[in-house]
């Protein structure tokens, strides 16, 4: 039943497994659509679809399928009305019954478009009008073999209207890159060890039996530290000019990082295109959080993984040239490359993330700068891909 | 057949309902996904209430192992009791004690069971629940023993997506998203917690809330259990409804953090003039 739709499925990427549709059999066959579109619609798509992000595609999909049923949404509201409360049914005759099933969909598409337009009243427990409680193939709670069901449970919201409002749109997974893709990105950048501090309290049995041994029987329990994620991270934001069009998505990486509890420690500090003598503890890059780059070196240990964030797009002399610095008022003795040489040296992990697309490098207006930033650090697009990838790299064992 | 109609205290949209029943059918873990604050937890105590069924629930912490769920063989116990030679040393099955998954299969009548927050666990705590939720038994290999569900307890799953569950696990369940309630649902879930509210407040109140809501601005934007909190403050102080589009009385109950608040503050006061006050922001 449906085979065509479960491929529509699967053509369209909704990766629908066999299990999946094996149980929407089960539950067809228990009744659980209560015999109207809108019941189909939500048991597919609550049996089908595990993600709210790909809400939009099944509904587009669903349209796609079901769409020549659409024309049954044309009847009118009166028929509802004559519709509900289902008259008793009258006792079951077969013959009556049976000589009917034999209408083709054509055929009986064809019937209720006839009676939508000369029905003006209710009728119950017949065979002719749409109605409830009798034989009719048009209409519910009745004994008809084939037909059309109109009205009953559901039948006033019809699923091709709720597909068609389509409102889980914003979901869409290829449309966005939210937060929370963002935060799953930074939940994978784990390194679990024996920490060195904390409370032992994970009960070691082998040493325990170890040293009850050793006691001669005598009870010695041995507890140890249970493991925790020992990864500590050091981020710099590029906070100037052009970065103001990438505002928001490093907003949103910022507050992926910050919310993520799951580190031992974070640094978050701030810096103009390229970072010198100091860096700002503020994105505003005012002087009053300025601390000097070297002191923040020296406090942090090698196993910081370090993240920096930026277009890496400047002119080389921002690079190359001592006092090449873009603040006017800053005048750097050291030249902005020697700068990042010294961070990459100083720490065993780093990774640059660029708002800018990966095809655009090469051609953009930072080409050059993009280049040899990119020749000190390894770079990524920072895009859900290449985060994943990106911070992937700072844990993968070398 | 077992159905849920929802109840007087919680309002349950059509597709909610649907789903469900769908689950409690096909005896299948119902996975509620959504907003903080759309009631995802409360929907099994609404289950419970309305059918009549005991709740179990299983707070999943970061912390937690699939095991804790299942048993907890509490050997420290034992080591320290056979020192002493207390008795029944011998019989391991005293030191077993049932997690809340354990103790839903046990139990002679079918329970509700809550497994809340499933997304806070390690990644791989899913996968190492997909034969027992399938099953509904599992093993103990101290005591030789099999627990296995006598009746099938009626599973609810909540998940803040924090994380990605796996696909093996996703298979397994019936999905359901909360969306975040519109205007009129809003008004509904209101009335089931209020009554009848004035309906100038009402109006203040939401006008207020989904503007608020609308503002990308937000960290944390409020949520429902936030603007019922907010409801209930601006009740007990007495606030008149006219007050509420001219400051934002009690304002920490719907914004909980410092920026959030000034960027309120700096939102609705452009071109308005007004400076912050004392009972909240003004504008």
């Amino acid at each position: 039943m449906f085979i065509d739709f479960f491929y529509l499925l699967r053509a369209h990427e909704l990766e629908v497994s066999v299990n999946e549709w094996m149980t929407l059999m089960e539950a067809l066959s228990k009744g659980l659509h209560q015999n109207s579109l809108l019941g189909f619609y939500y048991l597919t798509r609550g049996i089908l679809i595990k993600t709210e992000a790909d809400f939009d595609k099944f509904d587009g999909v669903f349209l796609e399928y079901f769409e020549n049923v659409k024309n049954l949404d044309a009847i009118p509201a009166e028929f509802y009305e004559w519709l509900h409360d289902p008259k008793e049914m009258k006792p079951y005759d077969p013959n009556e019954v049976d000589a009917r099933t034999t209408y083709d969909l054509d055929r009986l598409r064809e019937m209720l478009k006839e009676r939508l337009e000369e029905q003006h009243a209710r009728h119950d427990g017949g065979q002719y009008w749409v109605g409830t409680g009798g034989t009719s193939v048009l209409g519910h709670s009745g004994y008809a073999g084939t037909g059309i069901l109109v009205g009953g449970e559901g039948g006033r919201r019809h699923a091709l209207q709720v597909a068609a409002e389509r409102e889980f749109r914003d979901f869409r997974e290829d449309n966005t890159l939210d937060l929370r893709s963002f935060q799953m990105a930074f939940r994978r950048l784990r390194q679990y060890t024996q920490q060195e501090d904390g409370p032992r309290d994970q009960l070691n049995l082998e040493e325990t039996i170890k040293e009850t041994g050793k006691n001669a029987g005598f009870l010695s329990l041995q507890f140890e530290r249970p493991r925790e994620n020992a990864v500590k991270v050091l981020l710099l934001f590029d906070s100037g000019g052009s970065m103001r069009p990438y505002s928001r998505i490093c907003s949103q990486l910022f507050q992926a990082v910050d919310q993520a509890n799951h580190f031992k420690d974070l640094k978050i500090y701030y810096f103009h295109n390229c970072v010198y003598e100091e860096l700002y503890k503020e994105p505003s890059l005012v002087q009053d959080s300025a601390v000097s780059t070297l002191s923040v070196l020296n406090q942090l240990g090698r196993e910081y993984k370090v993240i920096f964030v930026g277009d890496a797009s400047m002119a080389l002399s921002e690079l190359y040239r001592v006092g090449g610095a873009i603040s006017y008022q800053h005048y750097n003795e050291e030249t902005g490359l020697t700068w990042l040489q010294r961070i990459h040296a100083r720490f065993d992990r780093t990774i640059w993330f660029n708002p800018i697309p990966r095809e655009y490098w090469p051609y953009d207006y930072g080409a050059d700068s993009i280049r040899i930033i990119g020749q000190t650090f390894p770079m990524e697009h920072l895009s859900a891909e290449g985060l994943a990838r990106g911070l992937k790299s700072l844990i993968a064992a070398r | 057949m077992t159905e849920f109609k929802g109840t007087s205290q919680y309002v349950v949209s059509e597709s909610l309902l649907r789903s469900v029943n769908i689950a409690i059918a096909l005896s299948k873990p119902l996975l509620i996904k959504g907003e903080p604050g759309t009631g995802k937890t409360m929907l099994a105590e609404a289950i419970s209430e309305a059918l009549g069924k005991k709740l179990l629930i299983w707070n999943v912490k970061s912390s937690t192992k699939a095991q804790d769920g299942l048993y907890v063989y509490d050997t420290v116990q034992r080591l320290y009791d056979s020192q002493f030679g207390g008795e029944g040393v011998s019989d391991v099955g005293r030191y077993i004690k049932l997690g809340k998954l354990g103790e839903a299969f046990r139990s002679e009548e079918q329970v509700i069971l809550l497994i809340d927050e499933i997304d806070k666990a390690d990644l791989e705590f899913p996968n190492d629940l997909l034969w027992e939720l399938d099953k509904m038994e599992f093993y103990i290999p101290e005591t030789g023993e099999t627990i296995k569900a006598e009746q099938r307890p009626i599973v609810i799953i909540t998940s803040n997506a924090e994380k990605e569950l796996p696909d093996a696990f996703l298979r397994r369940c019936i999905f359901h998203y909360i969306a975040f309630p519109d205007r009129e649902m809003m008004q509904q879930i209101i009335a089931a917690h209020f009554g009848a509210l004035d309906e100038i407040l009402l109006e203040e109140t939401l006008r207020a809330f989904y503007l608020l809501r609308e503002m990308p601005a937000l960290v944390k934007k409020p949520s429902t259990s936030e603007l019922l909190d907010w409801i209930q403050a601006l009740r007990i102080g007495g606030i008149q409804p006219e007050r509420i589009e001219k400051e934002l009385p009690f304002a920490g109950v719907l914004l909980k953090k410092t920026e959030d608040m000034e960027a309120a503050e700096y939102h609705f006061s452009r071109g308005k003039g007004v400076k912050s006050g004392k009972n909240g922001v003004r504008w």
